[in-house]
């Protein structure tokens, strides 16, 4: 009994550390003072001031565009690399996997800034400007190795007979990719994705060097107010995003529950 | 979707003539400004924000950003302008520029004004809370003293807080002696025991609910910070202390020169000004916009020190390669165990 209530106060305990500053910050989005030492009276103007303010919007489009493209080619490319890895001899692996591993112990000032030279040394001879397109091209370079990671746990897994009985069976090698190696990585690709797509989201240091003008990102353009103090329209947007994510795996966790219980009808 | 999201933040009636990109510190400018800017003469402004001089400084001389208009302070101005980064400003554009207060005009950072105009300035100074400072503030030295050990914030800024350690010593803040500025590493060292933390914009929440008796601030923040809580006053040492200028400057190779000098024009104008000072809540160069401002503030010595408060306060210098002694002192004092 008293165990039981420990480990119920305990897990109570993790919650509250984890969502502690979430509920504050959703708080002090509808606080009418400027500061955040104090309550000041209830109001909503925060968020009619961000549906106005140009900056912060385009900052999130920027942010989710290059977030959604950047994981998607990043997972595409990544699937592709894993699959390549698994088959190759233990001292070619072992080399590509050291390679692999690189870019995820890399300091991000590195990273950045290596990239931004690059950039800049490219645009000589081409007219490539720094802008929407280096952002997307740095952020793909970072999110690649992460779904290579996740993906090749599940590679190992895999009962190796099991594409060459597709193929005994008349599956051409692409369709038994298609059908028989994809479904059962499924989950590390899916992990892989979501994981580039965080990264994506919420990284400054190297977007701050690998942009260009007029292209901003959420982290850049939050950041940057770090001296004047981070204006309440932030806590606004905050609140925004973290209701639409909460949505989305209520969404998520309700269909895979239905889905579950069809199964489970239909055994 | 996201397409359609663009168009919706890119829908425009008439086709803008040309475009400006501009570079200023985040939450620095009111926006609806720029709206205005855009309808009065159909210029699209690109507007992207940065945090520090530093972060700006590496982007600009990276050479890749098309940046028409940035606003660094007074000594990376010099640095930049040292460095052949600055497109000279044509002050036949500018006619607004007869608005900016005489005081302001050909400052040492930039003699002739021939590379930037005067965006908004301030000092550096003590702000105490009435209420757990009982004796008179008039010192750099009270954020030595032991009595307010662990009430006192100081700013986590290089040049700032090695800066007002001078001044407390009686030296300048631009100094280039090696011997002084050992001393100041000793004297900050000294007084890391005493300090609550170093901190950047934090710094208004914590005096605001009372966590600190003393902090370093900037009279911009103060001002604010003193509406929030009236027990908070602010005050610019006798030893003096720094005084600062943000300046509109144009980087070398910008492609929309003309559109620069229009809108740093536009930002000269006293309606304009004012609007922008109200907003930022920091002090305006331009008397005419001041003179629109809330009678309170006008008279506010924190935001519009005397001329004799001013005349103690130093301007910070570019120090050149100096500025690596800076550093290393910095470091062996942040490195400093308690």
């Amino acid at each position: 009994m008293v165990k039981k209530l420990l480990q119920k106060f305990y897990v109570g305990l993790i919650f509250f550390f984890l969502y502690a500053p979430i509920v504050v910050l959703i708080v002090f989005s509808f606080n009418n003072s400027k500061s955040r030492g104090h309550w000041d009276g209830f109001t909503l103007k925060w968020y009619l001031e961000l549906l106005q303010d140009r900056q912060i919007l385009m900052a999130l489009y920027y942010t989710l565009a290059v977030a959604i493209l950047s994981s998607l080619i990043a997972t595409f490319l990544g699937v592709i690399a894993a699959i390549g890895i698994h088959n190759l001899n233990k001292l070619q692996r072992k080399i590509f996997l050291n390679l692999t591993y690189l870019p995820v112990v890399n300091p991000d000032i590195v990273t950045g800034i290596s990239l931004m030279i690059l950039f800049i040394f490219f645009s000589q001879f081409t007219n490539l400007k720094l802008g929407f397109l280096t952002l997307l091209l740095a952020h793909i370079t970072f999110n690649v190795p992460y779904v290579i990671l996740s993906v090749l746990p599940k590679l190992k897994q895999l009962n190796s007979n099991l594409y060459e009985a597709a193929l005994d069976l008349g599956a051409p090698p692409f369709y038994a990719l298609r059908k028989v190696i994809l479904p059962e990585i499924l989950p590390g690709v899916i992990t892989g994705a979501i994981l580039a797509f965080t990264l994506s989201l919420d990284d400054f240091v190297v977007s701050f060097f690998t942009t260009g003008s007029g292209v901003s990102n959420l982290s850049i353009a939050i950041y940057s107010m770090a001296r004047r103090g981070i204006n309440p329209k932030i806590n606004a947007l905050s609140t925004l995003m973290f209701i639409v994510v909460l949505l989305l795996l209520l969404l998520v966790n309700y269909r895979t529950s239905k889905e579950n219980s069809a199964k489970e009808n239909l055994i | 979707m996201l397409l359609c999201f663009g168009f919706l933040l890119g829908g425009c009636s008439q086709k803008p003539k040309a475009e400006l990109n501009v570079y200023n510190w985040g939450d620095y400018i009111d926006e609806s400004i720029l709206k205005d800017f855009e309808q009065k003469y159909n210029i699209k402004v690109n507007y992207d924000t940065f945090s520090t001089n530093e972060d700006m400084y590496i982007k600009i001389k990276s050479g890749s950003n098309n940046y028409d208009v940035a606003i660094p302070s007074d000594y990376m101005i010099e640095k930049m302008k040292k460095e052949d980064m600055l497109e000279k400003i044509d002050l036949a554009n500018i006619p607004n520029f007869k608005n900016v207060d005489e005081r302001f005009k050909h400052l040492a950072y930039d003699p002739h004004n021939e590379y930037s105009i005067p965006y908004m300035w301030g000092t550096v100074g003590i702000l105490y809370n009435k209420t757990m400072v009982k004796e008179p503030v008039d010192s750099w030295k009270i954020l030595w003293d032991k009595k307010y050990s662990k009430q006192i914030l100081m700013l986590d800024s290089q040049r700032d807080s090695i800066g007002i350690t001078l001044k407390m010593l009686g030296y300048s803040l631009n100094t280039r002696n090696v011997a002084e500025l050992e001393k100041a590493k000793q004297a900050l060292i000294e007084q890391k025991p005493l300090v609550l933390a170093y901190v950047g914009d934090d710094v208004k929440d914590k005096m605001i609910s009372g966590e600190a008796a003393l902090a370093v601030v900037w009279s911009g923040d103060a001002i604010y910070m003193n509406r929030e809580n009236p027990d908070l006053h602010f005050v610019v040492p006798k030893e003096g202390s720094n005084l600062w200028f943000d300046g509109m400057v144009i980087p070398k190779g910008s492609k929309h020169k003309k559109e620069a000098e229009l809108f740093i024009n536009y930002m000269c104008d006293s309606e304009v000004a004012f609007k922008n000072a109200d907003y930022i809540g920091y002090s305006t160069p331009i008397p005419a916009a001041k003179a629109k401002l809330d009678p309170e503030l006008q008279k506010n010595k924190i935001a519009y020190p005397d001329d004799k408060d001013l005349a103690k306060c130093e301007i910070f210098k570019d120090l050149g390669t100096f500025i690596k002694d800076y550093d290393r002192v910095w470091t062996e004092f942040k490195a400093e165990i308690e």
